[in-house]
């Protein structure tokens, strides 16, 4: 096993299902046998604003929030908030967004203007690191536009060398069954997005 | 068995392997899950309950305690200010079964009223304060927790703070095991539990003999370790920080404290021997440091360089020990600039049209604590002040003493459900008995909503969603001798205001109450809007903005040009605004406040 600790930094917007990827990433990493440590940051309760969720994997984790500059890999579900953590990146580190949009209120309210090319900004700064899906088409496609996260999820899972079999055991154990089927084809068709 | 647990439900763990049989607590971020995951996973054997607020909840925990069951109460930092009263002569009366108090510190105030640092409690009550650094730590810690509270006859804080309570790493699961303290009263014990001046002065000393025996006790504790690497600098920690500052100076000589009251005096002194240079790194006040200094050390690093205010994280303490050679990461972008996301209040809520109706009047609002805090915020800014749980009651009573008859029609009180039963029956009390003219209004969401939405005495369920008494609150303050109460639906804004203008300009206690306004996230209870949703009718939108102002997260406003710059009727336009369908629940404020009609119902 790998001494070192990897990062992972998630961010998105309240509801968009970053606390149960990041509880799944959680499972699969803890099940391979790596010692593992999430924490998860949001202010005044979930309230449609920016949540972070930091995990972290490896032979012993300490701190549950990752060092500023120090993720390996960011997983953003929403483009502004890809945005708002890119420096929180580390150099060669790895970024997956959802390309996404939801405005925030001073976009709303006329104050400010929502980031252009973000994808774009990514693409010229992380070159062939920068991963863009469309996580919510394809979600809308397998029958829930709510399974955002899992697409996303198999998309990540393209970076680790784990059996399916795991990565779909544990994906199965957080969610009730009545929805297993749709989230399966969410994560497989995720796999395919990258 | 291993399982990944977050850190409140690792202690709810270590409170059922420890025999608890009665568990307390009233809500509050970051430590509600602990007795809700006891509600919900332990119930065969926990009497969990929501306590309507931390001083009940510690008090029905001492009760149980003295009648020899293990007994847990949980709350947030200020939660205990609301509990000190009986726990500082809890102290005095010491225990029968095992009582821990969980205290859960939110340093940078992520959602709370203040950043306060709940060891000078320990040190304040005389009581032994434990602290967790994981899940791990929080489930043993209970449980040793417990122990330690029977062992010597003492209450046990155990502190935690947000990252400790809300992260979450793999936890070793064992059996639970009953307490050995046979349950039961005796009349014989009396005087060790009725605080009278008699008794309080024999208590007393047994309270100072105790601290004695903790204090020798503290050297053995097996969770205050010493951890010798290289002897050059040596950090003397606990909690979270041991974890960030691990992670940042690996190398260094560690004596991570399990315990924090009583200090290991020779333990420190040990370490002091052992290494050549002492740092001290905690958050928020200089807790230990100032211990250290009192036993004569120097200490080459603390809140010299660690700041006293906010959170840490790894870089906040790498920065401030390596000063001038800490070297940041790259900045990519200007991440200031972006556009923030703070908490709104939902699309729909029955919050967003009163406010809307206070500041059309332009009153001073006391406010309280809850969602409806949200309303400080821009475009609402209608909040004006908020202290504590229960505190806008008694300042609003406190304002229109001061203002005399000018104040009339100028100030009122907005308070939770939830936050009125917690806090808001005692001022009520006080406005009509002492002659007042102030007007409490209770906005009724049916749930304790900021904090997770929570049972209370309100809602007619208990924690574990059985039925039980409801407290019909007009009932409630009638009985208190309030005369005037009105009740009204907050979604119609016009009538809204009509009410309060006419209560705020009583020269008596009034009292407005909200109905028919469950919060949007209600499970249980939820409002039957008449439309589907609203949209603009784009053709007639002026782009005034006068719905911006309700800061309705469904509302957007764009620029027009052109073509599209003009109304269908000819009218000039700088923007349009557009309702976004997925987020409108169609409460229909929005097209109250609307003068030109442009909006309208959608169709299903
Ligand atoms: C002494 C204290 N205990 C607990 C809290 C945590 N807390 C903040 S708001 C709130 C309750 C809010 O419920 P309610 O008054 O019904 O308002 P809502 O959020 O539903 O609008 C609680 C428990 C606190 N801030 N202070």
């Amino acid at each position: 096993m790998e001494e070192k600790v990897t990062n992972v930094l998630l961010s998105g917007v309240g509801g968009q299902g970053t606390i149960l990827a990041s509880d799944i990433l959680c499972s699969v990493f803890h099940e391979i046998g790596y010692d593992v440590k999430k924490s998860e940051v949001h202010g005044m309760a979930q309230r449609g604003g920016d949540v972070t969720t930091h995990f972290r994997f490896g032979k012993k984790v300490y701190s549950p929030l990752i060092k500023y500059g120090d993720a390996d890999f960011l997983i953003s579900f929403e483009l502004l908030e890809g945005l708002r953590y890119i420096n929180w990146v580390k150099k060669g580190g790895k970024v997956l967004l959802n390309h996404q949009e939801v405005y925030p209120p001073a976009v709303n309210l006329g104050k400010m203007k929502y980031p252009e090319d973000v994808a774009r900004t990514f693409k010229k700064l992380f070159k062939g690191n920068a991963f863009v899906i469309k996580a919510l088409d394809i979600a809308v496609k397998c029958g829930d536009a709510r399974a955002i996260n899992i697409v996303t999820l198999g998309a990540f899972s393209k970076f680790f060398d784990i059996k399916d079999e795991i990565w779909e055991r544990n994906l199965l154990q957080h969610l009730p069954e009545k929805v297993h089927q749709l989230n399966l084809d969410a994560f497989r068709e995720g796999k395919m997005a990258v | 068995m291993e399982k990944i647990l977050q850190g409140n439900y690792a202690i709810a763990r270590g409170a059922w392997e420890a025999g608890v049989k009665v568990a307390c607590a009233y809500p509050g971020t970051p430590s509600s899950e602990i007795i809700f995951a006891i509600s919900s996973q332990y119930k065969k054997d926990i009497q969990a309950e929501w306590s309507p607020n931390e001083k009940v909840a510690l008090e029905v925990a001492i009760g149980a305690s003295f009648a020899g069951a293990r007994a847990l109460a949980c709350m947030k930092h200020v939660g205990l200010n609301v509990a000190s009263d009986p726990f500082m002569t809890l102290s005095y009366t010491g225990v029968k079964g095992g009582l821990v108090i969980v205290v859960a510190d939110d340093p940078y105030a992520h959602s709370s009223q203040n950043e306060q640092d709940s060891r000078h409690w320990a040190r304040f009550g005389k009581v032994p304060m434990i602290e967790p650094s994981d899940s791990q730590e929080c489930k043993d810690f209970t449980k040793l927790a417990f122990d330690l509270s029977e062992q010597f006859d003492t209450p046990v804080l155990m502190r935690t703070e947000t990252r400790i309570s809300h992260s979450f790493s793999p936890v070793l699961l064992e059996d639970r095991r009953e307490s050995l303290i046979p349950i039961g009263l005796d009349l014989k014990d009396a005087p060790k539990y009725t605080m009278v001046p008699i008794y309080v002065r024999m208590r007393r000393v047994v309270v100072e003999e105790r601290m004695k025996k903790l204090e020798a006790f503290a050297d053995e504790f097996k969770y205050n370790v010493m951890e010798i690497n290289d002897p050059k600098i040596g950090v003397i920690t606990s909690g979270v920080c041991y974890n960030y500052a691990k992670e940042v100076f690996p190398n260094h000589s560690y004596l991570k404290l399990g315990m924090v009251w009583p200090l290991p005096k020779k333990i420190i002194r040990e370490f002091f021997a052992k290494v050549k240079k002492v740092i001290i790194v905690e958050q928020l006040d200089p807790f230990l440091e100032t211990e250290i200094r009192a036993m004569g050390y120097k200490i080459f690093h603390g809140k010299d360089v660690l700041p006293s205010l906010y959170e840490f994280n790894p870089e906040i303490i790498e920065k401030a020990i390596k000063g001038k050679r800490y070297k940041p990461p790259k900045e990519r972008i200007n991440v200031d600039e972006l556009p923030k996301r703070p908490p709104n209040l939902c699309s729909a809520c029955s919050h967003r049209p009163f406010f809307y109706a206070l500041k059309k009047l332009g009153v001073f609002v006391f406010g309280d604590i809850g969602c409806y805090t949200l309303a400080a915020a821009p475009p609402l800014n209608a909040v004006h002040s908020t202290v504590c749980m229960g505190a806008g009651v008694g300042g609003a009573f406190g304002a229109s003493k001061a203002l005399g008859k000018e104040g009339l029609g100028k100030v009122c009180s907005v308070i939770g459900d939830s936050t009125f039963l917690h806090g808001g029956i005692t001022p009520l009390m006080d406005i009509v008995y002492n002659k007042g003219n102030a007007t409490t209004i209770i906005l009724d969401n049916r749930t304790t909503g900021m904090t997770g939405l929570q049972e209370h005495p309100g809602t007619g369920f208990t924690i574990t969603g059985e039925e039980t008494n409801q407290i019909d609150l007009e009932v409630l303050v009638r009985a208190l001798g309030v005369k005037h109460v009105r009740k009204v639906d907050p979604y119609h804004i016009k009538e809204t205001m009509e009410v309060i203008k006419e209560e705020i300009e009583r020269d008596e206690p009034s009292v407005i109450i909200t109905v028919n306004g469950p919060c949007m996230l209600h499970r249980r209870e939820k409002r039957k809007f008449e439309h589907p949703y609203y949209e603009i009718e784009i053709g007639n939108c002026r782009g005034c903005g006068m719905c911006l102002d309700i800061g309705c997260p469904a509302i957007s406003w764009r620029e027009v040009m052109g073509e599209e710059a003009l109304t269908t009727d000819g009218h000039k336009r700088k923007g349009v605004v557009s309702i976004n369908r997925l987020q409108c629940p169609g409460c229909g404020v929005c097209q109250q406040i609307c003068k030109f009609e442009s909006i309208v119902p959608g169709k299903a």
